[in-house]
Parts: C-alpha cells; sequence; structure tokens
C-alpha cells in the first residue's frame, strides 16, 4: 500500500472499553459551566459528523434557548459502508457517553438519550459503560432501516415507537421528544465534545482545516482511520488501479479517478466538486469492475429502503432503480434513459425527508462518471466487469 | 404540502391547475412560490377539498 495515512490519532488513541482505561487514556471529566462550553464549541468551529456537516455550536444554542430541553446521540451509523461509530462505541464507549453529558450541559438538558441499531455489534460495550455511570441515559434500539436513523425518525421512534421520518418543520431542534426541542448530534461529533470540554478549543484547532478543523474519522474501503480534516483523498485511499471513487456513502457522489486524486476531505471541497463528505465513507472501485452494475445494486437498495410514506419516493425510486438495472445489464429500450432522466429530475425535493434527494444525487453521479460505460453498454457491449464480485457493500436480506 | 398526508387524490390540481401539476404517479408537484394574489381564492378551495388536509396555505 503505498496510501500515507497522516496520523493524527485523538478519538481512536489507544482502547479504553472500562472508565478506568478511558480515564487513564483522557483523564477524568472536569464539567465546564455552561456558558463557558457553548463559546469552546463555538470557538472550536466543531461541525457535524453525522453527514450534513452542520456547525454544532449553532444548533446548540437554538436548543439552550428553548424550554426544558433534551439531547439525543445518533449512533446508529445507517450506512452499510460505515463502521466509524460502531469502532468508535467498542473501544471508547466513554467518550461518546462523556460527549453526551457535556451536550446535555451545554444546552441545559436533564434528559439523555442514545440510539443505535438493533443488534448493533458495540450493545455490549456499551451496556457496560453505561453500567460504570451515574448519568440517567435511555438506550433505544432502533430497526434496521437506512431511514431510520434520519434525526425525525429518531424522534418520531422515542415518541410513539415507530422509526419514520416526519414532515418538518418542526424540526427536532425546534419540537422533539415530548414537543421539547431536541439536540440531535451523531456519535463522533459527541465524543469530539467530549475531547473538546476536556482541552478546549485552541487544541482542538491545532490539527485539520481551518474552517473544518479537528480529526474526522473515516471508512475507507472497510477500515476506520482517523485523519485531520482536509486531509488529501489520495493520502488516505490507494488509489492504484482504481477507475472510480464514492465519497459519502449512498447519499455521497462517485468521483473519476483523476477528480479522486485532487480532492481533499471537507465537506467545502467536496462540495465544490458537486459531491458531499457525507459521515466520511470512502470506496474505491477497482479497474476490473462495472461501476454502473455497482450504482444499479444500491440503487435498487436504496429503493428498497424508502419508508413508504411519499408518493414520489415510493414511486419514483423503484422506478429510477429498475432504469439503472436495464442500463447495467439489459434490456435496453430507448425509452429508458427519456423516463430515467423524467424521474430524476421530477422526484427530489418531494419527500418528507432528504432520502429520495441523496438517492438521486448519487444515481446522478454514477451516470455521469460512468458515462462511457453507459453508452457501451447502449451500444451492445456489455462490460467484463458485470460479472466482477460486487464492491459496494449492501445488508443481506435486501434487493439484489 | 404534506408528501406523507397525501394520497394522490388529485382534487387540488384540478382546483388550481395554474399551481400543481401532477407526476406520472397522480402526486402533486407544487409550485413554493408565493402564490399570486388571484390565485389565493382557488388555492383556499384547494386546501379544503384536499381529503386527507396534505396541503396548507402558509401566510407569508
Ligand atoms: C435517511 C437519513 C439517514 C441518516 N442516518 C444517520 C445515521 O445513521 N447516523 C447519524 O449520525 N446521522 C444520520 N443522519 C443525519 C441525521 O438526520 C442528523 O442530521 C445527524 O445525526 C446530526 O448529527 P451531527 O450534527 O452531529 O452531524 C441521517 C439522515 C438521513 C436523511
Ligand atoms: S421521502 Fe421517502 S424515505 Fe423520506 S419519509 Fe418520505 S417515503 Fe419515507
Amino acid at each position: 500500500m503505498t496510501a500515507w495515512t497522516p496520523s493524527a490519532q485523538r478519538l481512536l488513541t489507544g482502547s479504553g472499553p472500562t472508565r478506568k482505561e478511558h480515564e487513564a487514556i483522557h483523564g477524568p471529566l472536569s464539567m465546564p459551566p455552561r456558558t463557558q462550553l457553548l463559546d469552546a464549541v463555538e470557538a472550536a468551529g466543531l461541525v457535524g459528523r453525522g453527514g450534513a456537516g452542520f456547525p454544532t455550536a449553532r444548533k446548540m444554542r437554538t436548543v439552550a434557548a428553548g424550554k426544558n430541553p433534551v439531547v439525543l446521540g445518533n449512533a446508529c451509523e445507517g450506512e452499510p459502508a460505515s463502521s466509524k461509530d460502531v469502532t468508535l462505541l467498542t473501544r471508547h464507549p466513554h467518550l461518546v457517553l462523556d460527549g453526551l453529558s457535556v451536550a446535555a450541559a451545554a444546552v441545559g438538558a436533564r434528559e439523555l438519550h442514545l440510539a443505535v441499531h438493533a443488534g448493533s455489534p458495540a450493545l455490549p460495550a456499551l451496556r457496560a459503560a453505561l453500567a460504570e455511570r451515574s448519568e440517567p441515559v435511555t438506550l433505544h434500539e432502533l430497526p434496521v432501516r437506512y431511514t431510520a436513523s434520519e434525526e425525525s425518525a429518531l424522534v418520531a421512534f422515542v415518541n410513539t415507537g415507530t422509526a419514520k421520518p416526519l414532515f418538518t418543520p418542526p424540526r427536532p431542534f425546534e419540537q422533539g421528544i415530548g414537543k421539547r426541542p431536541t439536540l440531535v448530534n451523531n456519535a463522533e461529533t459527541l465524543a469530539q465534545l467530549a475531547l473538546i470540554a476536556r482541552r478546549g478549543p485552541a487544541w482542538f484547532r491545532e490539527v485539520g482545516d481551518r474552517e473544518e478543523p479537528g480529526t474526522q474519522l473515516l471508512t475507507v474501503d472497510g477500515t476506520v482511520v482517523e485523519v485531520p480534516t482536509g486531509s488529501a483523498l489520495k493520502d488516505v485511499a490507494d488509489l492504484r488501479d482504481k477507475q472510480a471513487v464514492l465519497v459519502g456513502g449512498y447519499f455521497g457522489t462517485w468521483l473519476s479517478a483523476a477528480q479522486a486524486r485532487e480532492v481533499a476531505l471537507t465537506h467545502r471541497d467536496l462540495r465544490a466538486a458537486g459531491g458531499a463528505l457525507g459521515a466520511g465513507i470512502v470506496l474505491t472501485l477497482p479497474t476490473g469492475s462495472c461501476g454502473v452494475v455497482e450504482t444499479a445494486r444500491v440503487a435498487a437498495y436504496l429503493a428498497n429502503e424508502n419508508a413508504g410514506q411519499c408518493g414520489p419516493c415510493f414511486n419514483g425510486l423503484p422506478a429510477i432503480a429498475n432504469a439503472v438495472r436495464s442500463l447495467a445489464v439489459g434490456p435496453w429500450d430507448d425509452a429508458t434513459m427519456t423516463d430515467l432522466d423524467r424521474w430524476l429530475g421530477v422526484v427530489p425535493g418531494r419527500g418528507a425527508c432528504r432520502h429520495p434527494d441523496g438517492a438521486v444525487r448519487f444515481v446522478l453521479s454514477g451516470l455521469a462518471v460512468f458515462a462511457d460505460d453507459v453508452a457501451g453498454h447502449r451500444a451492445g457491449r456489455p462490460c467484463a466487469g458485470a460479472q466482477a464480485a460486487p464492491v459496494l457493500p449492501v445488508p443481506s436480506g435486501a434487493a439484489a | 404540502m404534506n408528501p406523507i398526508d397525501c394520497a394522490a387524490h388529485g382534487l387540488c390540481a384540478e382546483l388550481l391547475p395554474e399551481w400543481v401539476s401532477l407526476d406520472e404517479w397522480g402526486y402533486p408537484a407544487v409550485d413554493d412560490q408565493p402564490l399570486p394574489a388571484q390565485l389565493v381564492k382557488d388555492a383556499k378551495r384547494a386546501a379544503a377539498a384536499c381529503p386527507t388536509l396534505a396541503l396548507k396555505l402558509l401566510h407569508d
């Protein structure tokens, strides 16, 4: 492997599943006063690690201004190709739980919730860690569905037992659990908060990008690494013999190998390249594989994962997935491309949540990056890669 | 327009065709720009006619 991984071990320093090990690594947490905490998070410039890169302090201030707020940690990690949160929770559960307490202290919440996928491999470590602590954290086990970990779906699960996205506004930070303002943060965001509360904003900004500072966890072809934000993609992934790279998971975008060699891993840089950093997922596609086939398989998975609530989503995504499938493996007819173009235009922006928008973005980037392959298939030249082993993981039991 | 409550009855497109079009599955695409004044009356009728009350007018 020629890839050089810029080392910046903060969250993943050592292994500390017990409280004693945890405190030996990071020291005990003495909670700063509330206003000092909010100022520190703002000065640190922390942006959320759950996908959208939203400034954490801004969300906190809104929630803190409301009445009787609640905090909810999102440790579901619904992206099939991501394993950063489960790694963090298994190796350093106390860091995430410290962070949940820091978030609660910052907004003045006395009710703490943590959501994980049912059957998560992190559950034993998490339960053991909770047993060593006194905070009243309610643990929720969510059904394993892609849209179940969207924040309004989590809130709906706690309120009603059904994890389906809600029509917003009101957003959870306005009206969430028990109609109270609810701060939802990703597990890694919480762990970063635990370090900021201990070491302050100046330390936090010592590494990483100026506008999106600190370190970030990435899942690169299934391996979790911690790198400074703004690291070059070519330094964290092995791009030899690769034709394309998917960045940002299944709401992300394909980049050609040439684009991938140029891009830095910040939300800003990926947006400028027409993509999204998402939750830090990087998947490389070997030259022998077929990008259209890979895109079709994930499109089918995403279509199958819709929450069945909004017409444009539960009609549009399966139609799109079927069309992409015929671009990949036939049967080809000229109407397919016309239909697909139209559907990709009418579906985005019309669901209650952003699931259809993310799925459409993913498919559009595949059609752009693999345009030559689509043209080849259309001209009757199925590519050899169609028979290659699948690269992008979709959970078993999902549509093939 | 609440896409969860919408059940594709399509009355809104009948009563407010200038502002609402239906996609091929019968679900409305609504322009969320401010309504011109002369359409407000039709829009109120469309909202009231929706069997699932999925369509609502927002006051600026
Ligand atoms: C369909 C869908 C699925 C999502 N799944 C997750 C998830 O598994 N974990 C997560 O942290 N955020 C997920 N999000 C984002 C959350 O809604 C929310 O923005 C995030 O937890 C906020 O955390 P942050 O501000 O710390 O990034 C998902 C969003 C969507 C639209
Ligand atoms: S847009 Fe799709 S996934 Fe989101 S709530 Fe509606 S049906 Fe469910």
